[in-house]
């Protein structure tokens, strides 16, 4: 029977050290190895959530870089395309200004020969005149050096006078 | 004859556990297996004992007396050669008789063995009369009483007549219950240390291995049956209850000194620690589970004053079954073992030694996982108690 009847002595013994056990694991061991595990376990969680929020992130900066890239590239386009434009037209309007410049160029050249043209028409005209009257002055001289050829001028003359 | 009377208890306790601890069947079919090998090795040995004989006058290895010795509580503890005038320590008696009174038990154990004949059975009982400082007193069983007339008194098998003294002694158990706790304070702050000096980071040594039973009894044992927010208060109590246990069940399995005593296979012990969870259990109660009690949802009012009681034994039934539970499992265990290493000396023949170490080897291993098992069953169910009487009513 006494296998199975609860002993005083031991039973006070057993309160005394349990209740002691009790208290100073509590107090000394459970809380402050509980304290860290929660601890850790926070710690872990919180690392977990901002690896997760970080992963968020990226990707929403990457999908930003993505678009600013996309913006960037097209405004590159359209910058290559107006300085295409720019400068075809640049190169159009000097062109045609070019060929503006020329065609004044050629115009006032043709008019410059013109105009020298005239005037050198004009010098030969006086030139020639002068030569033909030297000229017709020497044979009016000559003609006239005796009388015969005198009078048969007056009379060629006279013929076509009255031809007329 | 002594075997006549545990055993009838045995197996009344043992029904009482299986019926009120059904809620953990799996654990109690393999619980019952144990406990029909624990009764049929009384019976053995029972038989065993008779077969020696009274009249043999060469002294016999009784095999059951053996065991019932180890597994009892003792003021000495024995460490080899026979049972009187071997080996042993003897541990400090004190004694609560008109003031405090120490003296070692040697003064018992080396005093006179007197014989007695018991009054109704008219057989002799032999017990120690204490010399020296022990004078007055008298030993038997363990039990330490005062002597009338300088000699105990016998009525079937048991002392008559003489007052039984408070008996506070530094027994076998007690400085087995000394070691544990030395083993769990050096192992438990050993490891709050390591937390303390190195912060929130991953254990390390020691601290590797128990933080992951910290976390079971956390969150396995306490969070899942007490339910969120509650828990936390009682997470210390079931942490101690647990190591407690577990510790000294493998201290028990310990064949050399700092082990090898049966204390958490004795009844006290888990008296103790059913009423901790049991007071434990009525002092965080709340109305609702009084209310369960005292008015049943859904039972008809005619049917009241059978619930009632039967809700009341309930509350004691589910510790009892605690208690019940631990001192069997590791007494059983305690007896396999032996039983097994007795077959030799039954035997007298070395040769035996190829049967029974191997079987008591297995049986070792298996007394490992069970000491584990039970400390666990012991805070689950501690824990599954307190949940009950903190739940909250649902609507």
């Amino acid at each position: 029977m006494d296998l199975v009847t609860p002993d005083l002595g031991l039973l006070f013994w057993t309160g005394l050290v349990f209740s002691l056990l009790l208290f100073v694991l509590t107090k000394f061991a459970w809380k402050p190895i509980l304290g860290a595990v929660n601890a850790r376990e926070q710690k872990i969680s919180e690392a977990l959530e901002l690896a997760e929020k970080t992963k968020v992130e990226m990707k929403a900066l990457q999908s930003e870089n993505e678009n600013l890239l996309k913006e960037a590239r097209a405004q590159r386009d359209s910058m290559l395309k107006d300085a295409k434009n720019a400068s075809d037209k640049l190169i159009e309007e000097s062109k045609d200004k070019a060929k503006l410049e020329a065609d004044k160029i050629v115009i006032a050249a043709k008019e410059a020969i013109k105009n020298e043209k005239l005037q050198a028409m004009s010098e030969l005209k006086t030139h020639v005149a002068g030569l033909s009257l030297e000229i017709a002055e020497k044979i009016i001289r000559g003609e006239l050096s005796s009388d015969e050829k005198q009078k048969a001028l007056a009379e060629k003359m006279a013929e076509d006078i009255n031809m007329n | 004859m002594i075997f006549k009377i545990p055993l009838a208890t045995i197996e009344s306790l043992t029904t009482f556990a299986r019926i009120f601890g059904s809620h953990q069947m799996k654990f109690v079919s393999m619980s019952m297996i144990k406990l029909l090998a624990f009764t049929l090795l009384v019976v053995f040995s029972t038989s065993i004992s008779f077969a020696s004989g009274d009249n043999s006058t060469e002294k016999e290895f009784n095999v059951g007396e053996m065991i019932m010795h180890h597994i009892k509580d003792a003021h000495e503890w024995h460490l080899w050669g026979p049972e009187h005038g071997g080996t042993s320590i003897y541990l400090p008696v004190i004694l609560l008789d008109e003031g405090m009174k120490v003296f070692s038990s040697k003064t018992l154990y080396h005093g006179e063995l007197k014989s007695a004949i018991d009054h109704k059975t008219h057989k002799t009982v032999t017990y120690y009369k204490g010399s020296g400082s022990a004078e007055g007193y008298g030993m038997f069983h363990e039990k330490i009483y005062k002597l009338n007339n300088g000699e105990l008194n016998f009525e079937d098998g048991h002392v008559h007549g003489n007052i039984k003294v408070f008996d506070f002694s530094i027994t076998k158990n007690v400085l087995s219950l000394f070691f544990g706790a030395a083993i769990i304070l050096a192992l438990m702050l050993s490891i709050s240390r390591f937390y303390k000096t190195n912060g929130a980071v991953s254990p390390k040594g020691l601290a590797k291995f128990i933080e992951p039973l910290v976390i079971v009894v956390r969150d396995d044992i306490a969070k899942e049956n007490i339910g969120h927010g509650k828990h936390h208060k009682y997470v210390p109590y079931l942490l101690t209850i647990f190591f407690f246990i577990w510790i000294n069940n493998l201290l028990g399995l310990v064949p050399i000194l700092p082990g090898g005593a049966n204390l958490t296979g004795n009844i006290t012990i888990t008296f103790f620690l059913a009423l901790c969870t049991l007071l434990m259990t009525l002092f965080s109660s709340n109305k609702n589970y009084w209310k369960h009690i005292f008015a049943t949802p859904g039972v008809p009012i005619a049917l009241m004053p059978i619930m009632i009681p039967i809700e009341i034994v309930g509350i004691f039934t589910k510790p009892f079954a605690l208690m019940i539970r631990l001192f069997a499992n590791i007494t059983a265990g305690h007896i396999i073992i032996l039983a097994l290493i007795s077959i030799i000396f039954i035997n007298k023949n070395l040769a035996w030694g190829a049967l029974s170490v191997p079987m008591a080897l297995f049986i070792s291993c298996l007394e490992m996982l069970v000491a584990a098992l039970q400390a666990y069953l012991f805070a689950l169910l501690s824990a599954l108690f307190i949940g009950a009487a903190v739940e909250e009513a649902h609507h």
